[in-house]
């Protein structure tokens, strides 16, 4: 009665990284209940091989739903899946990751349990033997500590800001028969955006740039910074760069775009309007190159260099190579 | 189509002492910047359709009206307050919703894809789901095709074009047309609308705010240095202080 269900997320058959950080998130809530966690994972057959691993993030139990309807994201039947195991399972607690997938898929959820939801949140306690999350609102600008009068209590958790730790406990593996309800979404096309595969808000390194970038043809030296820190990076962009039609929406940064929590975030050519700080703030170092000395986004960055970005920037992917070839 | 009042984006915003509330002393209300282009895009498709009727209804205090007004400004053709207040439960809100609108016979349901206040990112997919009507999120962009509805959403790493079925709800996110300004001859025909209001039945939020609070001061930083020779001492901190790289 006490346990937690993560719900995790699969891309193609591959875990995604913030599932790890769901399941520990659900492990310390659970351990504050006085419960276990569990895993739900759903995908096409054969997945079971792939969630059985999340058992050493401190699940005692993973669930595994396969089936080919449930290879590929499809909204109506991932809710209708993840709505019937948290039935049978009693939780006092679910959890989703507060990715776009998540934050599509819990609301549906939500409204077939008629449970409240709380999104994106960013820290989870126990009080008087109750969860109680603690999440940004307006962008981060100010932060409310909410609990539900409703159980299951339902969050979805921001990625990058709970920490994923492996530790050791007895897993099953248990197959999960879920209830198939058609989709009623064809995706008849994909087309992969420049900023590469990772989204700005689940990126663990953000790279943005602004209006001091001056030209969208300039955007090289940002790709180049991207490619030598690698894996975990994307570019994400302020608004005056989107609204000026250099970047895509997806990659803007602040109260009308997203609000991101990397572990490293570089302000490129970025004044720092509060709209945008109020996007970032929670990032775990922030980093700003700018020519102006007297740019707000100096008051928040942890380092800064003033100067030209085009100068800066170049020189800092070589170093950054430097280090990790040597 | 749903929009919501909000705060100005650009305004500070500040926790009254107590922690109970916002301080709402000089922030001035806007519609909520993706319910602007969710109004954008529903004049866009009854332009291209050349014939229908875009309604626009609130949830929210009396003072609503004015976001509901601006909407008409824009070029909506009637409006609906809905007088109450559901806090944070998105929940609570679709549910006022959808009893509202599961008679009304709109072929497509438009909501921005989150407000720039509670930043829940529920009540569209939660109405649809209440409804038992299909959902697409995060549309930048869609048309209408004879029964369907064809829409670029934006995804992971790029953008799926889907194509669902009416009636649909779809959420709207920023796109490639700016919400247009209201004309001073729209602003004039906006006080001639239908405009409708009433009470929304009591509902009690289940999501309860204990308190709010200012988001944690970020320590002063340091400029490291002036131009590309700072570079190295930047990578240094970055590697052995911050353990970041």
């Amino acid at each position: 009665m006490n346990d937690v269900l993560a719900v995790v997320e699969q891309r193609d058959g591959t875990l995604r990284g913030v599932s790890y950080e769901v399941v520990s998130a659900a492990a310390e809530l659970g351990a504050g209940l006085g419960g276990d966690a569990h895993v739900l994972g759903l995908g096409g057959p054969g997945f079971a091989s792939v969630a059985g691993k999340l058992g050493q993030y401190g699940a005692t139990r993973v669930r595994v739903g396969e089936h080919e309807s449930l290879a590929s994201y499809a909204p109506e039947t991932h809710a209708a899946a993840v709505a019937a195991a948290v039935e049978e399972g009693e939780y006092s607690a679910v959890l989703f990751a507060g990715t776009s997938q998540g934050k599509d898929l819990a609301p549906r959820v939500a409204a077939l349990l008629d449970v409240p939801l709380a999104t994106d949140v960013t820290a989870l306690d126990v009080e008087g033997g109750a969860p109680v999350a603690v999440r940004p609102v307006y962008a981060g600008k100010a932060f409310a500590r909410v609990r539900s009068k409703a159980s299951p209590f339902m969050a979805s958790i921001r990625p990058n800001v709970f920490e994923s730790e492996k530790q050791e406990s007895d897993t099953a593996i248990e197959m999960f028969s879920p209830p198939i309800v058609a989709a009623r979404i064809r995706v008849r096309e994909f087309r992969a955006a420049s900023g590469g595969e990772i989204d700005v808000s689940e990126a663990s390194v953000v790279i943005s740039g602004g209006r001091g970038m001056k030209d969208p043809d300039q955007w090289g030296v940002l790709e180049d910074l991207r490619d030598a820190i690698g894996d975990g990076a994307a570019l994400g962009a302020s608004r005056a760069v989107v609204d000026a039609g250099w970047r895509p929406h997806g990659e803007q940064v602040g109260q009308t775009g997203k609000t991101v929590s990397p572990k490293l975030y570089f302000a490129i050519g970025i004044s720092g309007a509060i709209q945008h700080l109020a996007g970032m703030r929670t990032a775990g170092t922030i980093v700003a190159i700018n020519k102006d000395a007297d740019a707000p986004i100096f008051k928040v960055a942890d380092y800064g260099i003033v100067g030209d970005l085009f100068e800066v920037v170049p020189r800092l992917a070589q170093e950054i190579r430097a280090l990790r070839g040597g | 189509m749903c929009i919501k009042r909000v705060p100005d984006t650009e305004a500070r915003i500040r926790v009254a002492p107590d922690g109970s509330a916002i301080d709402p002393a000089g922030a001035k209300s806007i519609v909520s910047p993706y319910d602007e282009f969710a109004v954008e895009a529903a004049l866009r498709v009854k332009e291209a359709v050349g014939a229908g009727e875009v309604t626009v209804v609130t949830l929210g205090e009396p003072s609503s009206a004015e976001q509901l007004r601006s909407a008409l400004a824009m070029g909506a053709d009637r409006a609906l307050l809905l007088t109450g207040d559901t806090g944070q439960d998105g929940l609570a809100t679709a549910r006022v919703l959808s009893d509202e609108l599961a008679d009304r016979e709109a072929s497509v349901l438009l909501f921005g894809v989150k407000a720039t206040d509670d930043d829940q990112q529920q009540v569209g997919p939660m109405v649809a789901t209440l409804l038992d009507r299909p959902c697409v999120t995060a549309v930048s962009e869609f048309a209408i095709e004879g029964t369907q509805a064809i829409c670029h959403r934006e995804v992971e790493g790029g953008v799926e074009i889907v194509e669902v079925d009416l009636p649909a709800v779809l959420t709207i996110t920023k796109g490639p047309h700016e919400p247009r300004y209201a004309s001073l001859k729209g602003i004039m025909a906006a006080k001639k609308k239908p405009f409708e209001e009433k009470a929304a039945p009591p509902t009690q939020g289940r999501i309860e705010v204990e308190r709010l609070e200012a988001p944690p001061e970020r320590p002063a930083g340091r400029v490291v240095g002036q131009g590309p020779e700072a570079v190295p001492e930047l990578v240094r901190l970055l590697h052995q202080e911050a353990k970041v790289l």
